[in-house]
């Protein structure tokens, strides 16, 4: 039955013209920031990134064909299968690896290619979670499960550290959605974010202001939100618990940002709160990347002609720092615009996720739609100085085979199970 | 379950784009550190120098060119680990001159090019160039400074410098630059607009290591250099150079002056200096000795002196009483009867009295003329007259700025009614207080360019053009300003110069001028002694003649200070001049040689302590010689743009050349 379906139909158009779309834009701004205008070449020469991208679009609709023709009960099936082959091979890349830039996630193929497992490590993991969650009688808020669930989510980040990756490791916090979806109380998420509005406040202030600050916070909701028969001793002492272990964190953190960080991550941390501390050294990236943007102004300085993009004044261009080149060249309206895109993306793959009859597809479907949330919120966030520069692409814009195919297939997997959401695994 | 939570998610996701969008919009459209150009990393703005124009004289001679030279600059932050002792040692710089600059260039920015060394000739460059590879941070730039092959007219030309602080700050269009050289004085100044030209703006991309990418928007911002326009003037080098020579040992002035065209032959004041002393690095180590040796080399004489005339006034006083009618060439006053000396000579008529520089004939001149009206009261008529008088002797140039075409002309002084009212008091002065007006002396002052002024009025019978130094501004003939070249009408007829011109004449010949010091074979010189009288010392030695005496081409006046009579030193030395220009070569070499040899001593250098600080020659050899290429005259102009990475000399475009300001 379920072989019967035209896939043509049941495909979610929207979301693949959404998706060829930013692929396409991605595609010119990575002709744009390796254009040279003293010596010209073609978008398609692949003797540069542009054109390289072209041969990984290319590829991407034979993975694309093969995604969709394949029985989709196999994502389902051998969804722990691929995990731990994918496990395994994180491990293996430990050793096979050749060093690029200090990290050793890529695995050469034959001459030309390297692939990086750790960009594919994300789609098993989601299928493998997906799998577990969505099992008969599986409940996230008991704790045998959630402790299972969280190791299928921790475990491949810390193979990539191992390899060095830690930006990749890093997006695997984005699984923190879909188990909040799946039931997580609410309290963990909102800690997570309270923890992290804390973290960039001791940043940016003195710890003893921060502290104070949290006092006063604590004094007011006491006074002001509780009423006065809440106002218990027993809550008094909570109160005072949470302010104790927030000091604390703050406390923690002031001696983790600069006692157990590495030196190059203190400065990656320390050059987001000023990045003038060290214009042509750390600060480097963030101080090109934000000159960039702001350069582009309203309207931009039209397609091909960026200044700041050309030339490697930002390092990573076309792979990581690919928004500054539409922030230069497209100005507020592109940048906008993409952002747009990407939001209209995530609230169309959002959607079909709830629609699914499946749990399964459900929960594989938030997995998609936090992976690239969080891409996002990174990715965009260094290259306008909101966030500290973290080495993980933009999800379809990006230069780089792995993250491309990754991304599409993520992507694409779940175009497939929606394509039969009508049929319950 | 948990279906709420659909639109939790959804909102935190919305929640961040929509906060980057506002932190976009703030960057992109609110902040507009980086929206200009040229404050980007990766733009690099280059200053295009225009090679500033050079000075020509009448004949095509150059007088002052370009030197290509190399300044150095600094970027502190590229400055790494540096053997600061072998740098000092390449350089011949101090060690504490390289702190001390270093530490401004800091202070200055660490990311910007600060000028760290200025002049570098080419040899120099050549020999440090290899070995910058180990001093990164250090980059040079062409430049250029002033030469003068002439080695004449220092005071005429004027030098360049560094613009000043109050000038920098005082300007009303943003042109210059701190540290930017402009013309301090003499032509360099006046005609600073047409010799700077115009400073370019490119703007070139760079990649991150700094090297050049080509230009930006094709060149759409960038404004193209255009090279300074060349000088043509009006001087003869030759004269010129003839009287630095004769001047060797003597302080004083020399100005010739074509009649007909107000043109400038010569024009030199001194005691001489070279000066290419002034120029590039030379500056420092010469200009305190000039600006304190007592004879005052950098004060230009010719123009913004203050002599009294002298005799040579009584020219002025014969013309005006022709004029008025109260005498005639006939007149005859007898020597003596007057408050005046006479030298001793025969009495006579008007000619007689030119010849010999009789005082009590003038004497009696001015009496006649102050006399000449009705009143008899001598107390209202010298008012009167006093007041005709002044209107005519104004005509002359007196008591007025001629115009010549330099920053600083002195007025004199030529009084009027008021001035002795003033002193005086109305009405309480008559003939008898202002007669030594009649022979030059008393209370009028002049420059010797309105003696040389007067000497081409005479030789023009009756009007002088405006005195001016240059004829060609960008090209020979034109750019020149028509008050440059304003014919100005003394009202004085024709035939009443003729009365005084014979008189010149023999004064040469026969008269004033002894010892036929002023004979010039096939040339007939009419002139004019004058001894104007010092506070201390002796007189001031002055000489005016213009020849030949029909159809003239040559006026002059020359000064020589404490020189004594007029007749001895002065004469001579304008008379070399005349044949110098006239013949183009020296007959007479017994009177050359007197007047090599002569050496006088102001006043001034005497109480300075005897013996006169001499001023320094600078050795033929350690003059630069003009290095720029630019075409002597822009018959071949070129359109390209030269370009190298650092500065670019732009060579002059026909168009920019021909347009006159």
């Amino acid at each position: 039955m379920a072989r019967d379906i035209d896939i043509r139909e049941g495909i979610d158009w929207t979301t693949v013209w959404l998706y060829a779309a930013l692929v396409f834009f991605g595609w010119l701004n990575i002709y744009a920031a390796v254009y040279n205008p003293e010596n010209p070449i073609t978008i398609f020469s692949t003797s540069h990134n542009a054109g390289k991208q072209l041969l990984f679009i290319s590829s991407t609709f034979v993975l694309i064909l093969i995604i969709l023709f394949v029985d989709y009960k196999v994502y389902d099936s051998f969804a722990y299968i691929f995990y731990g082959f994918i496990i395994l091979l994180l491990i293996a890349t430990i050793f096979l690896a050749t060093e690029i830039k200090g990290s050793r996630s890529w695995i050469k193929l034959g001459s030309t290619f390297s692939l990086q497992p750790a960009e594919f490590s994300k789609i098993f993991t989601s299928l493998a979670l997906a799998r577990f969650l969505s099992t008969q009688g599986v409940n996230i808020s008991k704790v045998r499960d959630a402790i299972v669930a969280g190791l299928l989510v921790f475990v491949p980040p810390i193979i990539i550290i191992l390899q060095k990756e830690t930006g990749s490791a890093l997006t695997f916090a984005a699984f923190i959605a879909v188990f909040y979806r799946e039931g997580l109380p609410g309290i963990y998420p909102a800690l997570g974010i309270a923890l992290a509005i804390l973290f960039v406040l001791v940043l940016f202030f003195d710890k003893f202001y921060v502290v104070a600050g949290l006092a006063a916070v604590c004094g007011l909701f006491w006074y002001v939100f509780l009423k006065r028969y809440e106002r218990t001793r027993q809550n008094l002492v909570r109160l005072g618990g949470v302010f104790i272990i927030a000091s604390a964190f703050v406390f923690g953190v002031k001696f983790f940002t600069t006692n157990v960080l590495q030196p190059h991550q203190q400065k990656r941390i320390q050059v987001l709160v000023n990045p003038d501390s060290d214009p042509l050294g750390a600060g480097w990236n963030v101080t090109q990347s934000r000159v960039a943007i702001s350069s582009g102004g309203v309207i931009g300085k039209g397609y091909l002609q960026g200044t700041q993009t050309k030339f490697d004044f930002v390092p990573e261009q076309s792979t990581d720092f690919i928004f500054c080149t539409v922030g230069e060249e497209w100005g507020f309206l592109g940048s906008v615009i993409v952002i747009l895109f990407f939001a209209a993306l995530l609230n169309r793959i959002i959607n079909l996720a709830e629609k699914q009859r499946s749990k399964f597809s459900r929960i594989y479907g938030y997995c998609v739609a936090s992976i690239l949330f969080f891409h996002l919120l990174v990715n965009i966030g260094m290259t306008i100085g909101l966030m500290p520069v973290i080495g993980i692409p933009l999800p379809f814009l990006s230069y780089g085979g792995s993250s491309l195919w990754s991304f599409t297939i993520l992507l694409f997997i779940f175009l497939k199970l929606d394509a039969h959401r009508s049929y319950k695994v | 379950m948990f279906q709420d939570r659909k639109q939790i998610i959804l909102s935190f996701f919305f929640l961040v784009c929509t906060i980057y969008a506002l932190r976009l919009f703030y960057l992109q459209v609110i902040d507009d550190t980086y929206h200009t150009i040229g404050s980007t990393g990766a733009l690099k703005k280059e200053v295009q120098i225009p090679l500033r124009g050079q000075i020509y004289d009448r004949n095509g001679k150059l007088l002052v060119a370009n030197v290509d030279v190399y300044d150095m600059y600094v970027t502190p932050y590229k400055v790494k680990q540096i053997d600061t002792t072998t740098f000092c040692r390449l350089f011949n710089i101090t060690r504490s001159y390289f702190d001390s600059t270093m530490t401004i260039a800091k202070s200055y920015s660490r990311n910007r090019a600060t000028l760290f060394l200025r002049q570098l000739s080419k040899e120099d460059y050549a020999r440090v160039a290899d070995a910058m590879v180990s001093f990164p941070g250090f980059t040079f730039e062409l430049s250029f400074f002033r030469t003068y092959p002439a080695r004449t007219m220092a005071n005429a030309l004027g030098y360049i410098g560094e613009i000043s602080k109050k000038a920098h700050e005082a300007q009303e269009v943003e042109y210059y630059r701190s540290g930017d050289y402009v013309g301090i004085t003499g032509l360099e100044k006046q005609y600073e607009m047409d010799l700077r030209g115009r400073r370019g703006v490119k703007f070139t991309m760079m990649n991150v290591h700094g090297e050049n990418k080509g230009s930006y928007s094709n060149g759409e911002y960038d404004t193209l250099a255009v090279i300074g326009k060349n000088l043509f003037t009006t001087v003869d080098v030759e004269v010129q150079q003839l009287a630095d020579s004769l001047f060797q040992g003597k302080t004083g002035c020399a100005v010739a002056i074509e009649p007909t065209t107000g043109e400038i032959l010569a024009m030199g004041s001194y005691p001489y200096y070279d000066p290419n002393m002034l120029s590039g690095k030379q500056f420092s180590k010469y200009f305190k000795e000039l600006y304190k040796n007592p004879d005052k080399p950098l004060n230009d004489r010719v123009a913004t002196g203050f002599f009294r005339p002298g005799s040579t006034f009584k020219l002025v006083q014969s013309l005006v009483a022709l004029q008025l009618g109260s005498i005639t060439p006939q007149t005859f006053f007898a020597c003596g009867n007057a408050p005046v000396k006479c030298h001793g000579h025969p009495s006579g008529d008007l000619h007689n009295a030119v010849r010999y520089s009789c005082n009590p004939y003038f004497y009696h001149v001015f009496r006649k003329t102050m006399s000449a009206t009705p009143e008899t009261n001598p107390f209202k008529a010298a008012p009167i007259m006093l007041s005709k008088w002044h209107d005519m002797v104004e005509k002359f140039g007196y008591g007025q700025k001629l115009g010549i075409d330099l920053p600083s002309e002195s007025s004199g002084l030529l009084p009027d009614v008021k001035y002795y009212d003033k002193r005086y008091g109305s009405n309480q002065w008559k003939f008898s207080n202002i007669y030594s007006l009649s022979i030059g002396e008393g209370e009028i002052s002049v420059n010797m360019l309105k003696m040389a002024n007067l000497a081409a009025t005479i030789a023009n019978r009756g009007y002088w053009v405006t005195p001016h130094l240059v004829r060609g501004v960008g090209q020979n003939g034109k750019g020149v300003l028509p008050e440059h070249r304003e014919v100005h009408r003394t009202d004085i007829e024709p035939r009443h110069f003729e009365a005084i011109i014979g008189g010149m004449q023999d004064a040469v010949e026969r008269g004033t001028v002894g010892g036929g010091a002023g004979i010039v074979e096939g040339i007939e010189i009419c002139g004019k002694t004058g001894t104007s009288q010092n506070k201390k010392g002796k007189d001031n030695s002055i000489f005016i003649a213009f020849a030949p005496r029909y159809n003239p081409k040559i006026a002059i006046a020359v000064m020589v200070q404490n020189a004594g009579f007029g007749g001895s030193v002065a004469a001579p030395i304008a008379t070399l001049m005349i044949e110098k220009y006239l013949k183009r070569k020296i007959e007479r070499t017994d009177i050359k040689e007197r007047m090599l040899n002569l050496s006088i001593k102001t006043v001034e250098a005497m109480a300075a302590g005897g013996a006169a600080k001499t001023i320094p020659v600078i050795k033929p050899e350690s003059i630069s010689k003009p290095t720029s290429k630019v075409p002597v005259a822009p018959t071949k102009p070129k359109k390209e743009v030269e370009t190298s990475v650092k500065t670019t000399f732009i060579k002059p475009k026909e168009e920019n050349l021909n347009k006159t300001k």
